[in-house]
Parts: C-alpha cells; sequence; structure tokens
C-alpha cells in the first residue's frame, strides 16, 4: 500500500509586505500558506530575503575576519554601501544607524541623517533601516531619518512595547513599514503589534522581530516561538500573521565560536544559524558577512525549486 | 466559536412591527450590529405572528442581504418557509432545524442536499424534550445516521443537546453539558455542537450572569457553536477569554481587542 503523506491546510495566509519604491527594483516578503518549504502543504509565493548589514560609521568593534571583505570601504558607509549592492549583489541592504551611540562616538543625528541621505542616493537597493538601540537617540533619530526618506518606502525599526509611539507615527506619515519587537516571547508579540495597529497602522505593514540567539545559545527556543506564532496565524490569526524578519549577523557575531576561531567557523556559523531561522519561517535574514549572504541565498533558491511543484 | 446571532427574530416585537411595516433600516441595523460585535451567522426567524410568513421570509433575507455578506441560519418548523430562504441565499445557509423524527428529517436533509445547505439537528422527537445525557446522544446519532444516508458531512452537521429553562428543569443543564462531549465522540470528522443559549434563561432576572458562565462551561465541554446575543458585551468577553484559556488563541494582554481585530 502506498503511503499517504499527512498534509495540514490552513485557513490564513501570512501578511504580503512591499519594500521599497517601483524604481528601486521593491522587494515582497510573506505570503506563506504553509510552514516553511512544505510545498505538498501550501506555498511561499515570496522567497525569504537576505540583506546585508552596513553601519553608518566604520564598526570600530567588529572582528577582522568581518572587515576583511570590504576592505578600505568599511571606513567609509557609502563606499561600504555601494560595495554591499554592486560587488556582492545585495538585493536589500540594513543600515544600522549606530554612530549616534555613546558607546560609538555619540555623534549627531544630523550627521548620520547626511550618510544615510547619501547611501540612499547612491543605492537603489530597498533599505532597512533601524536605530542604534538607545530609546532616547532614535526617538530623536528616526523621526529625521523616516523623513529623510520619504517615498522611498524603507523598513524602520525597531518598535518596542515600551517604545513605539513615536516610530509608529513618523512611519505611518512617511509610508514606511515598520518592524515591531519583541524579547522571544509571542504574547508581547502579539501585544505589539496590536499596539502599533491600534495607532491606526496597517498591521499589513509590519515586520515582526520575535528576537533571536545564534546557534548554540539556546536557537531551539527561537525556533519554537516562531513557529507556534506561525501556526497561530495560519488558523486565523490576524495579529501573529506578519513575516520574520531575524538580525542573524547581529546575534552570530556576538558569541565567541563565531570570533574566534578563523574565519571559515564565523560564516558557517552565520549561515547555519540562518538556515535554522529559515525552517522556522524567517522571511528577511540580516547578515554581516557576504560570504553567508552567499551562502544562504544559494540555499534558498536550491530550496524554493520545489516551489509550485 | 461560531457564533450565530439571534437577534432578527419575529418573537421580539420591535422586529414583528419592522416586518409588518417593512422597515428595513430596523432589520439591516440589526444584522451589521450582530455582524460587528462577532456574529459570524445570522438566524433569521419570521416568528409566530406573520400573516405570510413565506414572503417574509424572502424579504428578511433580501433585506440582510443587501448589507451584509454572512451566511444566514433559516429558522422555521416549516419547510416551505426555509425553502424560500434557501432559493435565495447568496452565502451557504445553516436549516434551522430538523428533529430526530424520519419524516421530518427526510424533509430537510432533502433539503440541504438540494441546496447545499448545513443543518442544525435537535436531539428531540414527537416523545418530547430529552430528559437525560442518554437520550441525547441517542437522538443525535439518529440525526447523525440519517445525515449520512442523505450524504451530508458530518461536520455540516450542528447537533443540539436542547438547553432547557433553569427554572423548569435545573438538573437538565448538567447533562446538556456533559452530552456535548459525546456528541463530539460519535461520528469523524466530529460533528458542530449548539445550542441557543437563552433557553436557559428564559424568565429569569440574572441572565446575562448566568448565560454566560454556562457558555464558558459549554466551551470548556465541546461546544463549537452558539445561538445567542452577540450584542452583550460582557458574554462575548467571557466567551472571548473561555477560548483563550483553552489555548485556542494565543494570549497578550489585549487579547479582547485582538480577538475583535480578526
Amino acid at each position: 500500500m502506498a503511503i499517504e503523506l499527512v498534509k495540514e491546510r490552513y485557513s490564513n495566509a501570512i501578511n504580503v509586505v512591499e519594500i521599497g519604491s517601483v524604481g528601486s527594483s521593491m522587494i515582497k516578503i510573506g505570503g506563506e500558506t504553509a510552514l516553511p518549504f512544505l510545498f505538498k502543504e501550501g506555498s511561499m509565493p515570496n522567497a525569504p530575503v537576505t540583506a546585508l548589514e552596513i553601519l553608518d560609521c566604520e564598526p570600530t568593534d567588529w572582528p577582522d575576519t568581518l572587515r576583511e571583505p570590504f576592505g578600505e570601504a568599511i571606513k567609509d558607509p557609502v563606499r561600504w554601501a555601494k560595495m554591499a549592492v554592486e560587488k556582492f549583489a545585495t538585493k536589500l541592504l540594513c543600515v544600522r544607524m549606530q554612530s549616534v551611540h555613546e558607546d560609538y562616538g555619540n555623534g549627531s543625528s544630523e550627521e548620520s541623517i547626511s550618510v544615510l541621505k547619501a547611501i540612499a542616493k547612491e543605492v537603489k537597493v530597498p533599505l532597512v533601516v533601524i536605530g542604534c538601540g538607545d530609546d532616547d537617540k532614535d526617538n530623536d533619530l528616526l523621526p529625521k531619518a523616516s523623513q529623510a526618506l520619504k517615498g522611498r518606502n524603507c523598513l524602520f525599526g525597531i518598535a518596542t512595547q515600551e517604545n513605539y509611539r513615536t516610530l509608529a507615527a513618523t512611519c505611518l506619515a512617511d509610508g514606511h513599514a515598520i518592524i515591531a519587537e519583541s524579547p522571544i516571547d509571542v504574547n508581547i508579540a502579539k501585544q505589539v503589534n496590536i499596539l502599533i495597529s491600534d495607532m491606526g497602522f496597517d498591521p499589513e505593514r509590519i515586520v515582526m522581530h520575535t528576537t533571536m540567539t545564534a546557534l548554540g545559545y539556546g536557537m531551539e527556543y527561537v525556533y519554537s516561538i516562531m513557529e507556534r506564532s506561525r501556526l497561530a496565524a495560519f488558523i486565523g490569526d490576524k495579529m501573529l500573521s506578519m513575516p520574520f524578519i531575524l538580525f542573524v549577523g547581529q546575534e552570530t557575531w556576538k558569541v565567541k565560536e563565531a570570533k574566534e576561531f578563523g574565519m571559515r567557523q564565523g560564516v558557517n556559523w552565520e549561515i547555519a544559524t540562518s538556515v535554522s531561522v529559515l525552517q522556522a519561517g524567517a522571511d528577511i535574514l540580516v547578515v554581516r558577512h557576504p560570504d553567508s549572504a552567499k551562502a544562504i541565498t544559494g540555499y534558498i533558491r536550491e530550496m524554493m525549486k520545489a516551489n509550485g511543484k | 466559536m461560531i457564533i450565530i446571532g439571534e437577534l432578527i427574530n419575529g418573537m421580539y416585537k420591535d422586529v414583528t412591527r419592522a416586518i409588518v411595516n417593512r422597515e428595513a433600516d430596523i432589520i439591516q441595523h440589526l444584522a451589521l450590529e450582530q455582524v460587528r460585535e462577532g456574529a459570524s451567522i445570522l438566524d433569521v426567524n419570521v416568528g409566530p405572528y406573520s400573516k405570510d410568513p413565506v414572503r417574509d421570509m424572502r424579504w428578511l433575507v433580501e433585506t440582510i442581504q443587501s448589507v451584509a455578506e454572512v451566511p444566514l441560519s433559516l429558522d422555521s418548523t416549516k419547510a416551505d418557509i426555509i425553502e424560500e430562504g434557501l432559493k435565495i441565499v447568496k452565502k451557504r445557509a445553516v436549516i434551522n432545524s430538523t428533529s430526530a423524527d424520519t419524516d421530518r428529517m427526510n424533509i430537510i436533509f432533502s433539503l440541504a442536499k438540494k441546496y447545499n445547505a448545513q443543518v442544525i439537528g435537535l436531539a428531540m422527537d414527537k416523545s418530547g424534550v430529552p430528559r437525560g445525557k442518554a437520550e441525547r446522544v441517542e437522538l443525535a446519532a439518529i440525526v447523525i445516521a440519517k445525515a449520512i444516508e442523505y450524504g451530508i458531512n458530518t461536520e455540516d452537521l450542528y447537533l443540539d443537546p436542547i438547553l432547557l429553562p433553569l427554572n423548569v428543569a435545573q438538573a437538565q443543564a448538567v447533562e446538556v453539558l456533559e452530552s456535548l462531549r459525546e456528541i463530539r465522540l460519535l461520528c469523524n470528522p466530529a460533528p458542530q455542537t449548539i445550542f441557543g443559549l437563552s433557553n436557559l434563561t428564559q424568565g429569569i432576572k440574572t441572565r446575562s450572569l448566568i448565560n454566560r458562565t454556562f457558555l464558558t462551561m459549554a466551551v470548556a465541554n465541546g461546544l463549537t457553536s452558539v445561538i445567542m446575543d452577540p450584542l452583550d458585551r460582557k458574554l462575548m468577553d467571557a466567551l472571548i477569554t473561555a477560548e483563550m484559556l483553552l489555548n485556542k488563541n494565543i494570549y497578550c494582554e489585549s487579547f479582547l481587542d485582538a480577538y475583535r481585530k480578526k
């Protein structure tokens, strides 16, 4: 007797979020109707996307293995951005506005914005723009950044349960999508999405950042929270039907296994972490090393071959 | 949870008046309010005083459908009134209802088959209302068997164990609760379970409190749909909370709002 696959069918799909304006080769994410790569159960109309991450200043604390591929360009954010797009062919660029942070020289918002504008002028790919992580600094910086990129339809972050109003209002005004963060907690993930949508923000313009850790540091927990959230979305929870963004690079290059054992190990760590979260439903993977970006993009391409078959 | 809004019923004086005077806005307002507050199906009953129930049913269905795109539950003891509604519904309808009597089931299941409708089956027959859990389950099984005979999917069947007024038959409430679980086990796919919640508290002062307490108990015992007043905010809150506690929806601080955003 032939073995028949047990197939799940769901009623609800993940929202589709568009990033970028028409001229800047817009990217679409989301739209899944089943768990990742289970093409016999549903479809993934939009392949997950890899984004390279750059800063708006020289990343003085990045390990050499991460700095090396960009050479001297890493000292100049605009050149770095161009290299990420032109040499390393990233289809989505993440700019972290780190320069205003105390630990990064405490730069002025104005300076940071002028760098961002210069980057946006030079590269035409869609942009993810995130703050430095300090709420006060970000609440000053991000509205200006948002306004500077009005019309580019960027993805801005990061809104949290404690600090979402400023960013949500400014994204709403300037037509950007928003990243909603929660601390590996499905209840809070849902709550942040509600809080933001209660401000009149279209839930279909929210991307969830459920936070993560690198491989070896509790990945299983990250995975299960993502999966639980996805399953709830598939059976109809509109407040969890948002695509996921994962800052893989940020987490991976913090851990000693990635930093201390030579370049390949760090790259492999970033790839392995990415592949794990892809299986949990990641839609955007923000990575730091061009080699991992290339490998992950290749992996996604391979996995997507069965789509629609 | 499938919520069938009960308010468009000729038992209510204002609805009867609206039907007689053809005041569409009153009916439409009731329809929209119920949908907004969470009803996924609307019950339609011309009431006992209608002089031309077939025409009234047609008018009600047309009037509701011109503003609300929801399935309707066509509520009547007369097959010709139900059929009049079935002819013109835009969404898949629910027939409310058949008893477990063979002749009645033959008529209703033929209609259901012809118009691809879902059916509410009552655990009740000519001998009267059921007097215990066993009788309810037995009558439910008879309805299921007949439905299968007509090729109706069991998941399109809503089985009603019959809720009796508390001040008349207090001991029956727990029998209903216990029967819910067993009815769900009668076939695969499991049938829906349903009851008219307001029956429980006919003529009782503390209706709202008793209704919502019983509803949460019933949800925990396998109730999958209910005919009720969705405009009773506290009742809806209790229902949403019960479903969340049963892990059917993911908790968050604003879980009541979250449910209503669905």
